[in-house]
């Protein structure tokens, strides 16, 4: 025995007979992961969320999260002599007065788009491969509790350096919390300790952007991966894959190199961005004022559909007795986000019981093979899209020479038509690629070469799938649709006979597909040959 | 309730295929080398972050292609981070591709549910202490228990309420009082008609006694814009067109949509625009919605002279300015 090996022994003793961890970590460290590139996504939001606790950590050391007025005497000398936020102060400090500060804002700022584009990456992936289904609806809506979540603590970090930019979101913040029918304007008054903008706002929305809601971040991937964890990762379908076992690498020394590398790889991008692409670059904004905005105000991506909602609500208010209710708000800004948010959390248990499916799924779905499913996330995306694109109309209208008039109208209308027209031909599309595949399995790949037989028929030679890739195409289930119970075996209404009829022609909708090659058919094909 | 008919049997899984490295001793080498280099990059890049972090001064600056004039001390403290980093990373998954073993493991699934012997007993365990515990036979303590567990979370609530003060009246009313003087933001000048040009536009906040300071709380909703507009061009009835002067006209700056500052005026068509959500006002009827989201008008100031000829506030706003709250009275 080597000393090395003597000295780790001791070291592995003396922590087991402390924690006992031995017998655990024997089955971790052979722990088996799936391989896939669609499996990064998640780790991309994991790893942007630890640069964002780092960098984030770093910014704090200099940041004075305070509104108390103050003059600049920092060596930005455009602004120098100003009166400004104490805040917006300590950022222009750490932008050009501390080495690497402006890097590690920039950081933090690309860590975070990344963070939110990786989470919506990540989520696209697991609809539509039907990665949500049960056992693993818990984890769906963990999901949808962090993307939520997430939106609002980006925000609160974008507010947080107190420049006009910023500042102008949080005067759009609380004109919709305002809004709010009856408590509104208490409900400001409480937030921002009195009047829009008041002193108090900063240092609140600090605590919570640093403390409360990182904290219940952390809490919720823990639950997140210790679920991902505990229920075993889903695997793709293929030959060797069933619902019963999961084919992959060992945690061991496979998955810990490939994810460990995976983190410094994203942070050595996320340094890289910050090097050389600048974002948010808060001293051309100048110090935030209520009386003043710089055109073509822009949030960041991902509240830039909440923003085209907002631009393209129609003009409606209603005055009465007193009272107004603001509908340009209240709908884009407050109704609308909250049904898409909560359709998303619930989405698992429609489908369920769309189909009347109740039994565990740890295969995935290929998009395809789902095409209800597929279509009403493409429906879902358009529907984002159509409002981004508004979120950007002043900037849409000024770089391609269109009117602002033309953008609200086509968003207005597209919004409503685009959708269910999208939805019509994504299904379609998934309905082609599975005749595609039938015709694959059954008659092989077309070769591209033509051979004359003795009579003179032409033909083109079709090569035989492998059975691997055969059984990869082929090996998904089809689910028929449920019948409808409107009456029990004496003639009795089922009362619940109208949900029955819904559910019966929703699970219609959810089963349309092209049907697979039968053993049968095989056969016969054989057989011709 | 599947298809029946299994059309393929499953071929279970495919051979393993040996890559280069696994069969060739050379091409391990080659391997063990690459990965060896990806790890010296990144000490490359450690050792371009620390010259960058002292031999750089923090106002040297560099022209570069597409990103411009570029402060290098930033720039290259930032590539030489990403550097460091990035390559231990391509290091590492570069080793497990090429030399790690790559052969595929199963693993078997257990279902997730317990077995039916454990959800019994866990039932019959629940039953049991919970009986000891007696809740079911002691109704008032079930019932006095409930109410005060209730009732505790009215605590924290309370707690919560001196986050501010209540709104009151204060939502409706502003600075600008009948007699108030319009002065320049910037500058803090009082300012005559002659002072603005016809298609001239300036920002006024109300005047304050000597010793009061103006808060952003004040800007957020004093802010006033004047604009000059030939008399004629005024389409306005007699009672809005009596709060102008000599085609000086007051708006609020405040957008009644959702409270940005409304800056763009396009003196041409006469229209007043915000950048946050495009709702356009048109002056010369009183600041009539034309475009955008906006459902009212921006609240005029009617404004007169002096004695001093300076201008001035007739009367307050005669309604609440800024976006919309449920208190507003809009009649």
């Amino acid at each position: 025995m080597s000393a090395r090996e003597r000295v780790a022994g001791q070291v592995a003793n003396y922590v087991d007979e402390r924690t006992g961890a031995a017998k655990w970590l024997k089955k971790t460290v052979t722990k088996v992961f799936p391989d896939h590139w669609s499996f990064m996504l998640g780790e991309i939001v994991l790893y942007s969320f630890i640069i964002l606790l780092l960098s984030g950590t770093f910014l704090t050391f200099w940041f004075d999260p305070s509104m108390r007025e103050v003059e600049y005497e920092g060596s930005y000398e455009p602004l120098s002599g100003l009166k400004m936020s104490a805040a917006y102060a300590s950022t222009l400090h750490i932008s050009f007065d501390v080495r690497g500060g402006l890097l590690m804002r920039q950081v933090h700022h690309w860590a975070a788009l990344i963070f939110m584009a990786a989470m919506v990456a990540h989520l696209m992936r697991v609809f539509f491969t039907g990665a949500f289904r049960k056992p693993r609806e818990f984890n769906w809506i963990i999901g949808v509790g962090l993307l939520t979540l997430g939106i609002v603590e980006g925000f609160l970090g974008y507010s947080l350096p107190d420049d006009l930019l910023s500042g102008t979101g949080i005067r759009i913040a609380e004109a919709i919390i305002q809004a709010i029918p009856v408590v509104g304007s208490y409900l400001s008054y409480f937030a921002f300790g009195g009047a829009f903008p008041g002193e108090m706002f900063i240092p609140r929305i600090y605590v919570v952007h640093i403390l409360l809601i990182p904290g219940i971040f952390l809490a919720l991937i823990t639950v997140h991966l210790m679920l991902v964890w505990y229920q075993k990762h889903t695997q793709y379908p293929g030959p060797g894959r069933t619902e019963k076992n999961v084919v992959g690498y060992p945690l061991m020394p496979v998955y810990m190199a490939k994810a460990g590398g995976f983190f410094f790889i994203v942070f050595g991008v996320t340094a890289f961005l910050g090097a050389v692409a600048s974002i948010n670059p808060i001293w051309i904004y100048g110090p935030y004022t209520p009386g003043q905005i710089g055109a073509g105000s822009q949030p960041d991506w991902y509240m830039g559909w909440l923003d085209g909602l907002v631009r393209m609500a129609p003009p409606i208010e209603t005055h009465a007795f007193g009272h107004t209710i603001s509908w340009n708000i209240l709908i884009p800004g407050l109704i609308i986000p909250g049904i898409i948010f909560t359709g998303m959390a619930l989405y698992p248990f429609i489908e369920s019981w769309m189909t009347g499916d109740k039994r565990e799924h740890h295969l995935l779905d290929r998009p395809r093979n789902a095409p209800n499913r597929t279509a009403l996330g493409a429906m879902s995306i358009t529907f984002m899209l159509v409002t981004l694109i508004n979120g950007g109309n002043d900037l849409l209208a000024t770089h391609f020479d269109l009117s602002i008039n033309q953008i609200m109208w086509f968003s207005r209308i597209g919004v409503i038509v685009l959708p269910p027209v999208v939805f019509v031909i994504t299904k379609r599309i998934c309905l082609s690629l599975q005749r595609a595949d039938r015709e694959l399995v059954l008659h092989g790949r077309e070769t591209g070469r033509l051979v004359m037989l003795p009579h003179g028929e032409f033909i083109e030679v079709h090569e035989p799938l492998s059975p691997h890739r055969a059984y990869t195409l082929a090996s998904h289930e089809q689910p028929a649709a449920m019948e409808p119970v409107l009456a029990d075996e004496n003639g009795v209404r089922n009362p619940e006979g109208v949900k029955a009829k819904v559910q019966t022609r929703l699970s219609r909708a959810h089963s349309e597909q092209v049907a697979k090659p039968t053993a049968k058919e095989m056969l016969e094909i054989e057989d011709h040959h | 309730m599947s298809n029946e008919i299994a059309p393929l049997t499953d071929p279970g899984l495919p051979e393993h295929i040996h890559r280069k490295a696994d069969v060739d001793p050379i091409a391990a080498k080659k391997a063990e080398r690459q990965v060896g280099i990806l790890f010296l990059l990144s000490v490359l890049g450690t050792i371009l972050f620390v010259y960058s972090y002292v031999g750089i001064d923090e106002d040297v600056f560099i022209f570069l292609p597409i990103m411009g004039n570029t402060n290098a001390h930033q720039l290259f403290l930032g590539l030489g981070l990403a550097m460091s980093l990035f390559f231990i990373g391509m290091a590492a998954v570069h080793w497990a591709k090429t030399l790690m073993p790559d052969h595929e493991v199963i693993d078997i699934r257990k279902e997730q549910r317990s077995k039916d012997e454990d959800r019994a007993q866990f039932v019959a365990t629940v039953k049991e202490r919970g009986g000891e515990a007696g809740l079911g036979r002691r109704p008032f303590i079930k019932r006095t228990m409930g109410l005060a567990l209730g009732l505790v979370g009215i605590s924290p609530i309370l707690l919560l309420r001196d986050l501010g003060p209540l709104p009151e009246n204060d939502l409706n009313t502003t600075n600008w009082a009948a007699g108030t003087r319009l002065v320049t933001d910037p500058g803090n000048r009082p300012i005559k008609p002659s002072d603005l040009e016809v298609g001239g536009v300036v920002q006024v906040q109300p005047e304050f006694p000597p010793g009061k300071e103006r808060h952003l709380d004040d800007i957020a909703q004093d802010s006033v814009l004047l604009i000059r507009i030939r008399p004629e061009e005024f389409n306005l009835t007699p009672e809005r067109l009596s709060w102008t002067y000599q085609g000086i006209i007051a708006f609020s700056k405040i957008c009644s949509h959702m409270g940005c500052a409304v800056a763009l005026y396009e003196q041409t068509t006469k229209h007043l625009l915000c950048p946050c959500h495009q709702s356009t006002f048109d002056v010369t009827r009183a600041a009539k919605v034309i475009f955008g989201p906006a459902a009212r008008p921006l609240p005029q100031l009617a404004i007169t002279v002096d004695s001093e000829g300076y201008l001035v506030a007739q009367a307050p706003f005669n309604e609440a300015v800024g976006p919309s709250f449920w208190g507003r009275d809009s009649q």
